[in-house]
């Protein structure tokens, strides 16, 4: 009649895993409990030993077909159907239709009177009745412990239970008993001396008022297993256990960009903005504009439609929706729209783990395409900066793996160098802006560099950050002459330079004009020259032209006395042969 | 053996019509272990002595009737239960110690 499950399974293909529905239990223990086998969960009171086993139980009945059955020790049927109700389980519903069967074991040792031998197998009995009235896949024993208070011949309690444990593994079933941590022991009766195949212990710790719960998987036999504390929050829902540790870092790369939703920081960044899935830091001091980077951001994925996460640590949603607005961003529809989800809660109001643990919920939940958590500086009130940067890397590494666009905005203190932030988290950013106030002669001003982003040519240089009335403007900062500066001494600066300029453009036209005057001077005195020449020349021309005139004149004068006077008789026949005519026509 | 057998569910003395004190005894065994026959053999001694003519016994075997267990929170076998006089009692065990059982019965004063 007992299956013998346990001892086909493993031979072949390891152990079988039986899937507890838990949110994160199943990701440590890959693949959930030791089917057919019994585990033990201890834990100190109140650290939610009984809810694990109900969860376990109604999502086996309920995701799984797998009906169950829940011996209680502690608190009778109608209690227990009250307290889990707050879970969401109607424990009541699942018994009508047969699906879990709560038996309450009552045991109180003042109305027991024991006389010489016994053994438990009314319990066995009871068991047994009630795994067949339902066909029970799975067993709570929550908590056993209470044997020990009611009976007191521990010799035959110790075996009956070791006999009870092995009845278990002989029926089948897959079986979650409870115990309660004991002094330097796992359980206060030492049960893990007879569950041996799988312990699972809870904590609910509490450090400076803050109480985080944690699950730690002690032991697997069988198998591999995460070796972490775990946080876990119990809330509406169940349980959620986040194993976190378990995130590799495996996360995609894109090439695909996400604007800024400032077109000039676009442009500082490589043209395009931040890469998809990438984790972007802001820091800066106070009232630098941290926020209102990532209102820019926010608005513009939403107007694109797509899904934006809002963690904010200092303010209300109504105070960012409002602020918002005060530099021309509306985020209110969408919020209507469903677009954007604010989560506001006090780093205080729980504990680190428990912040991620609900951050990790959230993001399984609405599925966001962009996060902000703002500011990350708001949870060092609450942990020491190993836990905070523990916690940052595991909240980092899972919004990547969910390939979430996140930016975190970090409030850098004065004391502080500015580009350190107090929790030592930039090495794990993939782009870093740093807002920074710029005092100068009495003014404040904003100065926006990036320091770093990966895998992108990005500026080098400071932009003024201007915050208008239609959100952030960056201007380029004065650079020059061996200073930088911005805001009023910038304008300043601008008008002197401008009035520097005009004076100097002034300069020189005088001087072009001085020159073109003293050029002007000199062509009218060439002219003048040249005109007096010309006139002379005139002159002078007229003048040769009549002594040339005269010189020709007494030449041939000289000719007709020579003629007459025959001194060249032969020789010049001819030519005084014409010279009468010459001087005939003269 | 045998007398578990035919004693199941019967009522094995009549008490007595004038006192109005009857016992109202009830013990749970599973099946017909040597421990069960020691206890039913110990507990109708006792009675025999100690309430003779004003006591009920009804033996119930668990493994015929498990959902009787529920009802009177048996855990133990063999488990007494006195149902009357009020208040209930359980008394586990072979009922050996005699003493202990008529103090569980409160037939004997202290402990």
């Amino acid at each position: 009649m007992p299956k013998h499950s346990k001892e086909k399974g493993p031979a072949v293909s390891g152990l079988k895993k039986c899937p507890t529905g838990i949110q994160g239990l199943d990701e440590i223990t890959q693949g959930g409990l030791p089917m057919g086998r019994p585990t033990l969960v201890c834990g100190s009171a109140g650290c939610g030993k009984t809810l694990l086993a109900m969860e376990f139980l109604v999502r086996g009945a309920v995701q799984f077909n797998e009906p169950g059955v829940f011996i209680a020790f502690e608190e009778n049927a109608e209690e227990l159907s009250k307290n889990v109700a707050s879970l969401g389980f109607d424990l009541d519903d699942l018994a009508r239709k047969k699906k879990i069967v709560v038996d309450y074991v009552y045991v109180e040792r003042s109305e027991i009177e024991e006389t010489g031998e016994y053994d438990l197998e009314g319990l066995f009995i009871r068991l047994d009745h009630a795994i067949k009235s339902v066909g029970a896949k799975r067993v709570v024993l929550d908590t056993i412990e209470s044997l020990f208070s009611g009976l007191s011949n521990q010799n035959i309690l110790r075996a009956e239970l070791r006999r009870l444990f092995r009845w278990l593994k002989e029926k089948g079933v897959t079986a979650i008993i409870t115990g309660e941590k004991g002094e330097g022991t796992l359980t206060r009766h030492g049960l893990e001396e007879y569950v041996a195949d799988c312990v699972i212990m809870l904590d609910h710790r509490v450090t400076e008022q803050i109480s985080t719960r944690r699950l730690r998987v002690v032991k697997y036999r069988g198998s591999l297993h995460g070796t972490n504390e775990y946080p876990f929050i119990i809330d509406e829902t169940g349980f959620s256990v986040l194993p976190i540790t378990s995130v590799g870092l495996n996360h995609k790369a894109t090439d695909e960009r996400v604007p800024t939703g400032i077109p000039r920081l676009d442009a500082m960044l490589d043209g395009k903005g931040y890469y998809r899935g990438s984790s972007i830091l802001v820091t800066g001091t106070a009232g630098t504009g941290k926020t209102s980077l990532a209102l820019h951001l926010v608005n513009e994925s939403c107007r694109r439609g797509e899904r934006c996460l809002y963690l904010a640590s200092e303010e209300s949603a109504a105070q960012i929706i409002r602020n918002g607005k005060s530099i021309g961003i509306d985020l209110s529809p969408w919020v209507k729209k469903g677009l954007l989800h604010f989560h506001v809660a006090r780093p205080t109001y729980s504990g680190l783990e428990m912040q991620l643990v609900t951050a990790n919920k959230l993001i399984r939940e609405f599925r966001p395409a962009i996060a902000v958590v703002d500011p990350i500086t708001g949870l060092t009130n609450i942990g020491t900066d190993l836990e905070i940067k523990a916690m940052l890397l595991r909240l980092i590494d899972m919004l990547k793996n969910s390939y979430i666009t996140t930016l975190c905005t970090s409030l850098t203190h004065g004391v502080h160098s500015l580009e350190q932030t107090e929790v030592a988290v930039t090495s794990l950013m993939d782009t870093w802006l740093l807002v920074r106030d710029l005092e100068y002669n009495g003014e404040r001003t904003r100065g926006l560099y990036v320091l770093k982003s990966r895998g992108m040519a990005h500026s080098n240089q400071i932009r003024e950050f201007l915050i208008t009335d239609n959100g952030i403007d960056l201007t380029d900062v004065y650079v020059g002459q061996g200073m930088v500066l911005t805001g009023a001494a910038r304008k300043v600066r601008e008008m002197k330079e401008e009035a520097e300029a005009s004076a100097r453009r002034e300069e020189t036209e005088r001087v072009k004009r001085e020159l073109e005057r003293k050029r002007l001077i000199m062509e009218a005195k060439i002219n003048e020259i040249r005109s007096q020449y010309e006139s002379a020349e005139e002159e002078l021309l007229a003048c040769l032209k009549e002594l040339e005139l005269k010189e020709k004149g007494l030449a041939s004068d000289r000719g007709v006395i020579a003629d007459m006077r025959k001194a060249d008789a032969s020789k010049d026949k001819k030519e005084t042969g014409k010279k009468p005519d010459r001087r005939e026509n003269r | 053996m045998r007398v578990t057998e035919k004693t199941t569910g019967k009522t094995l003395a009549k008490p007595n019509a004038k006192t109005s004190e009857v016992w109202d005894l009830k013990l749970y065994v599973a099946g017909q272990s040597p421990r069960s026959l020691t206890a039913f053999a110990n507990l109708k001694k006792l009675c025999e002595e100690h309430l003779k003519g004003k006591y009920r016994i009804e033996v119930v075997d668990l493994l015929k009737n498990p959902q009787l267990a529920k009802g009177d929170q048996i855990l133990a076998v063999p488990t007494l239960v006195r149902k009357l006089p009020v208040p209930i009692r359980k008394i586990i065990g072979d009922l050996s110690n005699t003493e202990r059982v008529l103090v569980g019965l409160d037939l004997r004063p202290g402990g």
